[in-house]
């Protein structure tokens, strides 16, 4: 069996089914990872996955005591899910008294819980009955060993948590933005606030299987937030974070069956963790890349600024100069590839012309110029009259938000001006005056 | 007598070193409210452990402390930046950032081949206390014995080492921790570098947990690290108590763990012997519900007895 | 004990400007503290005070400073300064008890490394005896009620044995006994020849408990001595209309370089 077999659902009916039903859990655990995330449940996720450990082998002894199957899903999940709800309510219990905080409350659950699910594992060894090493693939997680009739009760539940996600979609998104508001607005919060535990108790019962205990909380958190990442609307993340999930759980779930000695946990949380560092490079508006991008392009435009707002004051000074760009950027700070590629950028846009070793301001240049020389001192002013600032840190702080702000902003502070400090407008269509002392240090 | 130094003694030191110094450094994290920080440093330091090991081959201690010291910044630096690109909240950051490493450490575990060697899989969810035996030892002479005790396991001995180093810290910096502690702003404004402390709980806590890793495993460190600081802390209200009955309650979890993790399976009849690390865990909750239900600081009773004394 | 009057201004900062992550808290604030006395920094909430004393004890970050403690710089001076913090912000559930906090206010005269001696524990003692806590040394400090949780804060602090204090919010939530100790306790500083800054917002006992004031809102809108400076017309102008546009400019600003807040 190839990665392609098992991702083209091509190796055989048992593999296809347990595919699915992987991809339906990472659907389901991503689109519930939004709420969890957004509501501060994600390390409470965590302590109740840990804790379902003694609920599995504890299932595990009382089958084999009694003489049922002890490979059947459905009661290793129940005692999963039983013990996970009794971690929940224990951190709340231990965290209740004031003196454990609940930080620590969640990690004494989860290693306690874990602890004592690793004692019950070497009881489950000892015990005259087959299927012990199935147990382990709770853990780690082991979709390989998976039936299909196992792969359709965790599809189950992940489409019945779905399902009732899709119902609940608005009550909880109101619960996740503002409790207190939805409380306000009669909404019964305490009861939407046990559905979210209820389905996100659910959802980590369906991943046990697949993920494995220790890492079916990266299936909650990382989905939800590599769609944060690419959206800020509720509506568009749920869906992300879901495909993002079902994506991970399926190209998880089909490498590790062609590689039978990775841990099904581990490779789809790697698949996971690719897919958000691609969103978290890559990410149109929030990206690292993006953001180094805006960056740039700001410093850039500050540059540009500065060298026009120079070559037009020179230009105020004596009509038609012409100008050197070591001139333009005395003082401005400039980077090796500013100096790089200022020159070419304006040349390109048409704002400068060469004149031999000299560069001069175009018509359009001069437009732009003026504009910019306007508005920074517009800034100056409003900052020096509504800000009380002196010359120089006017300066300074006009220089900080011109490049950046609005041109309503500018209307706003010049009306503030005309209303407070007529003084320091100037007739219309002309120049303010140059703010005091703009040449003080820097 | 002989049977116990063989098989036992070495193991049961090293669970009760590990959950000594895990302990003792868990009261600083319990008292500024970082448990978290020692449950995200456990799983994070693991891809650590796996390289050290990879790059040396062997599992002495110093390459593995590197890995996991260069895992466990990473970490934390990496939580540091997602928090300010994503703007995620922390325990959603860290959650992120140490469920990723722990992936990576087992699939490193599992492609770089450590696994046939010494280090696989079972070892990071349970530890390998089984595997710390000294079967030079023929009676108690050879407790004196040099050539005998050079046979000593070595995880033992590092421990040994870990716990003493612990100590002489915690000793020397006894106040300023405290200070740094109770109030990092006062210590700043007095010059007593309350970051730089920080910076040495943090050490301090990935050593920890290398120096824990062999005994019981990656997930138990964290019993080990929080519940003797939780048990001491329903118990007293008194800075150098809590750190004592911390200490005491980390021996009886590491030496009682391991015995009855010996004992019981004679006792009730199994035929395979318990988990021991498990059973430190085990022993640790039962402290901790004793505590809970009885020490004066349990439950609700805080309230009243702090209502009646004012 | 009692000191000569300095002939140093004990504070002076210059363009001092703060800025977390949106608006500014603090703009181009520039202030010199007079040599002695008790002085106020008043002014509404989120005006930036607590930032201010901060900023001094370099406990936040900040984007341009100029700072001199009796024209000397925070290290340099780092002996003779002493900080009341808000006694909300430490967990007064850690196992300590009273006169163990105050001794803390002694370790910069112990030095790192060394256990406290006798002679300093008896100190600290006869600080928390100054703030008339002396029976309550050994009381676990949650135990205590707020207002002697801020006794047992202002006895650290003058175990310090600093010339200037820098207080944050020393009467926060506090009752009118111990109101009236700790201005006994200030008073007496004053009388002493040093200088305490509090961060203050009662503007009714302002005038009575203080001798100058800073009024503060974001900017720095007036100083000097209470009677000059304490008017209607500057305390409208420190409550009155903030800086709504600069502020909206400035965050506008920050928004157009760093990734948007969450939804």
């Amino acid at each position: 069996m190839t990665v392609a077999d098992a991702l083209l659902f091509s190796a055989g009916y048992n593999a296809a089914v347990v595919a699915l039903g992987c991809a339906a859990f990472g659907l389901a655990a991503g689109a519930l990872g939004c709420f969890v995330l957004l509501r501060g449940r994600a390390l409470i996720a965590d302590a109740a996955a840990h804790a379902t450990l003694p609920g599995v082998a504890g299932a595990f002894i009382l089958a084999a005591l009694i003489g049922w199957d002890v490979r059947a899903l459905p009661l290793l999940l129940a005692g999963a899910g039983a013990t996970a709800a009794l971690g929940v309510v224990l951190v709340n219990a231990l965290a209740g008294g004031g003196r454990i905080r609940d930080d620590a409350a969640m990690a004494l659950v989860l290693s306690i819980g874990f602890g004592i699910g690793v004692v019950l594992m070497s009881v489950v060894q000892s015990l005259p009955v087959g299927g012990q090493a199935g147990l382990k693939g709770f853990i780690l997680g082991q979709a390989a060993g998976m039936s299909a009739a196992d792969a359709q009760l965790v599809g189950a539940l992940a489409v019945l948590a779905l399902l009732l996600v899709g119902v609940l979609f608005r009550p909880l998104a109101a619960l996740c933005f503002d409790r207190g508001f939805a409380a306000a607005v009669g909404l019964p919060v305490r009861a939407l606030d046990l559905a979210l535990l209820g389905l996100m108790l659910a959802v980590t019962v369906a991943g046990l299987r697949a993920v494995g205990l220790i890492l079916v909380v990266a299936l909650m958190v990382i989905p939800a937030a590599t769609a944060r990442l690419l959206t800020e609307r509720l509506e568009a993340m749920v869906p992300i974070a879901g495909g993002v999930g079902a994506v991970s759980a399926w190209v998880g779930a089909a490498l590790s069956a062609t590689l039978p000695d990775l841990p099904t946990g581990a490779t789809i949380t790697l698949v996971a963790c690719a897919l958000f560092l691609a969103a978290l490079l890559f990410a149109p508006r929030r990206g690292a890349l993006a953001f180094a991008a805006r960056q740039a392009m700001l410093s850039l435009t500050v540059a540009r600024d500065h060298a026009l707002r120079a070559a037009f004051e020179a230009a105020e000074r004596a009509p038609g100069a012409t100008h050197r760009w070591v001139e333009l950027g005395r003082g401005a700070g400039w980077s090796r590839w500013q100096r790089a590629v200022l020159p070419r950028w304006l040349a390109a846009a048409g704002w400068v012309r060469a004149e031999g070793e000299r560069i001069a301001l175009t018509d359009a240049g001069l437009a732009l110029a003026r504009d910019l020389t306007r508005r920074h001192r517009l800034w100056e002013h409003y900052m020096q009259a509504a800000g009380g600032l002196g010359p120089w840190a006017a300066h300074r702080a006009a220089d900080e938000v011109e490049h950046t702000l609005p041109p309503e902003v500018a209307r706003e502070a010049e009306a503030w001006l005309r209303r407070n400090d007529p003084a320091r407008l100037p007739a219309e269509g002309a120049l303010p005056a140059p703010g005091e002392a703009p040449t003080a240090p820097r | 007598m002989t049977q116990f130094l063989q098989l036992d003694l070495a193991a049961m030191l090293a669970a009760t070193f590990a959950c000594l110094v895990c302990g003792l450094i868990g009261n600083l994290l319990l008292l500024t409210r970082q448990s978290l920080l020692g449950d995200a440093i456990s799983h994070a330091v693991l891809p650590g452990i796996v390289l050290g090991f990879w790059v040396s081959g062997s599992r002495a201690a110093p390459p593995l402390v590197a890995g996991a010291m260069l895992a466990a910044v990473a970490a934390a630096l990496l939580i540091a930046l997602l928090r300010r690109l994503t703007r995620l909240e922390a325990g959603a950051a860290m959650g992120v950032v140490f469920s990723g490493f722990f992936a990576l450490g087992i699939v490193l575990i599992e492609v770089s081949g450590a696994h046939a060697v010494d280090l696989d899989v079972d070892c990071v969810l349970y530890g390998q206390l089984e595997a710390l035996i000294w079967p030079a030892a023929s009676g108690p002479g050879s407790l004196l014995d040099p050539a005998a005790l050079a046979e000593f396991p070595a995880e033992t001995t590092t421990l040994a080492v870990v716990l003493l180093l612990t100590l002489a810290l915690l000793a020397a910096f006894w106040k300023e921790l405290r200070l740094a502690c109770f109030d990092p702003d006062f210590a700043q404004a007095i010059g007593f570098a309350p970051r730089r402390m920080s910076l040495l709980v943090l050490v301090l806590v990935s050593v920890a947990c290398v120096a824990a890793f062999w005994a019981v495993g990656s997930i138990l460190v964290i019993a080990a690290l929080v519940a003797p600081a939780a048990i001491a802390r329903l118990l007293t209200d008194d800075y150098a108590t809590q750190f004592g009955l911390s200490a005491v309650a980390a021996v009886a979890m590491g030496a009682g763990g391991y015995w009855v993790a010996a004992l019981a399976p004679a006792a009730f009849g199994l035929g395979h012997g318990l988990n021991a690390a498990g059973m430190i865990a085990v022993v640790a909750g039962v402290l901790l519900a004793v505590a809970w239900a009885a020490g004066p600081f349990g439950r609700r009773r805080r309230l009243a007895l702090a209502g009646g004394s004012d | 004990m009692s000191i000569a009057p300095l002939p140093v201004p004990a504070l002076t900062v210059q363009h001092l400007t703060v800025a977390y992550t949106r608006a500014p808290v603090l703009w181009d604030v520039s202030w010199t503290a007079p040599p002695n006395g008790l002085v106020a920094i008043v002014g509404p909430n989120g005006a930036g005070k607590s930032t201010l004393l901060k900023a001094v004890l370099d406990l936040v970050p900040r984007l341009s400073r100029e700072v001199r403690l009796f024209g000397l710089t925070l290290d340099q001076a780092r002996r003779r300064i002493g900080y009341l913090p808000q006694r909300a912000s430490v967990d007064w559930d850690f196992p300590a008890t009273a006169l163990q906090v105050v001794a803390q206010g002694r370790y910069p005269r112990v030095g790192w490394l060394r256990p406290l001696p006798r002679a300093e524990r008896e100190r600290a003692r006869a600080a928390l005896a100054e703030v008339g806590m002396a029976e309550f040394a050994d009381r676990q400090i949650g135990q205590l009620s707020g207002g002697q949780q801020q006794r047992v804060f202002l006895a650290r602090a003058l175990a310090l044995e600093a010339d200037l204090y820098l207080m944050d919010e020393p009467f926060a939530g506090v009752d009118a006994a111990t109101e009236r100790a700790i201005v006994e306790v200030l008073r007496r500083l004053a009388a002493e020849g040093r200088t305490v800054i509090a961060v203050h917002h009662d503007l009714a006992t302002a005038p009575q408990y203080f001798d100058h004031v800073l009024l503060l809102n974001v900017r720095a809108i007036a100083a000097g001595p209470m009677a000059s400076t304490f008017t209607a017309e500057n305390l409208a102008r420190t409550y009155g209309g903030r800086l709504s546009l600069l502020e909206r400019a400035v965050a506008a600003a920050q928004a157009g370089t760093r990734p948007a807040p969450p939804p």
